[in-house]
């Protein structure tokens, strides 16, 4: 029975680990601003969703006394889903008032 | 069990130096908001994976009001880059 | 806002920053409760109006809708999540980024976030700016398809739409 749960945990860490890490691959390599945003504010935003998954599962199976942990974990999670959308449109905003142009394709690296 | 949270953990050490580059170099200074935005983010999922390695449940509230204060900032310096001023 | 939606917003924020002390003090003696009731208390009847700006007709009903939206849009993030995966790990890096510009017969504060959230979390788009009283956006795409499925199709603002009530049938 614990076989599967830790299969379950390793799996969602694993995942979770794999898509921050092209997230910020996506941060190094794309040619400007706008991109590098688009990068960030996906991958990040679901590879942390899945770590924090990942150590509530294991949370649930290993400790089942405390229930209130795991629910305190979600709502961080429900949070992130929020707030970071919400700080990426708001530098995105600010930029663009400001003036800064997006990049099209056969221009130099920004 | 619980080196799998040690392996992810040293995982985002390593991007959060990776992020580290872009807010060194990134020309202007959007890039480096959005990076520094970035380090924010991961180094609250660093936090509950320390709380779960050293087995301190307290480590979990920290990550909450940290990611409140990281989203305020952001928003703040967003505002500012903006508007020139933070209360007009 | 009259006195019986005003009673409805405090009691509302009571419930729910009651229900937040609890999470996260998770300690169930006479003394933290007691002191909860009391914090809460305060916050609710100074910022009653933050939360329930005028008294919403069929709020439960949008709430079961807003739930029912939700697991369609985890499964649009996972697949945007793949898409951007596959942008970035390939060697040639195929992306065309455009701005472009859409209106919607969305108006109310929250159902707007809503679709602007949801518009940063899938395929390839990103909002730019918002105009609440035309209901305008401008969205910074990545490439042609996705870009193409949020302005021809409309599958997600007419979701939205429905989940709020707010749709071109319902004005």
């Amino acid at each position: 029975m614990f076989v599967i749960v830790d299969a379950l945990v390793i799996v969602l860490l694993a995942g979770g680990t794999f898509f921050t890490v092209v997230g910020t691959i996506g941060l190094l390599r794309f040619p400007d601003f706008y991109t590098r945003l688009h990068a960030t504010g996906k991958c990040d935003t679901l590879g942390e969703g899945l770590i924090i998954l990942g150590a509530v599962v294991y949370h649930l199976f290993y400790y089942s006394e405390s229930l209130l942990v795991p629910i305190k974990l979600l709502f961080l999670i429900f949070f992130i889903f929020i707030a970071n959308p919400t700080a990426t449109h708001a530098i995105v905003k600010a930029a663009y008032e400001t003036g800064l142009k997006p990049w099209k394709p056969g221009e130099e690296r920004r | 069990m619980l080196t799998v949270f040690l392996v992810t953990g040293l995982s985002i050490i390593a991007t959060i130096f990776l992020s580290l580059y872009r807010a060194i170099v990134g020309p202007g200074v959007f890039n480096r908001v959005a990076a520094v935005n970035v380090i924010g983010t991961k180094t609250i999922v660093l936090l509950v994976l320390i709380g779960y390695y050293f087995e301190r449940p307290y480590f979990f509230d920290i990550a909450l009001l940290y990611a409140m204060l990281n989203f305020i900032g952001t928003l703040v310096f967003a505002k500012y880059l903006e508007k020139g001023d933070l209360c007009s | 806002m009259n006195q019986k939606g005003k009673f409805f917003a405090i009691s509302l924020t009571f419930c729910l920053m009651f229900l937040f002390w609890i999470l996260l003090s998770g300690m169930w003696d006479l003394f933290h409760l007691l002191s909860g009731v009391i914090c809460s208390g305060i916050v609710a009847f100074i910022s009653h109006d933050l939360l329930v700006k005028h008294k919403d007709e069929k709020l439960v009903a949008k709430t079961i809708r807003l739930f029912r939206y939700i697991p369609w849009e985890f499964w649009q993030i996972v697949l945007a999540n793949i898409d951007v995966l596959c942008r970035v790990l390939h060697p040639k890096m195929p992306i065309d980024p455009c701005v472009i510009e859409f209106e919607t017969p969305l108006r109310g504060d929250f159902s707007i976030v809503t679709l602007a959230n949801s518009i940063t979390l899938t395929p390839g788009t990103i909002t730019i700016r918002v105009e609440p009283e035309r209901g305008k956006f401008w969205v910074h795409a990545l490439a042609k398809e996705p870009a193409d499925a949020l302005l021809v199709d409309g599958t997600m603002q007419r979701k939205v739409a429905d989940v709020f009530m707010e749709g071109e049938g319902n004005r």
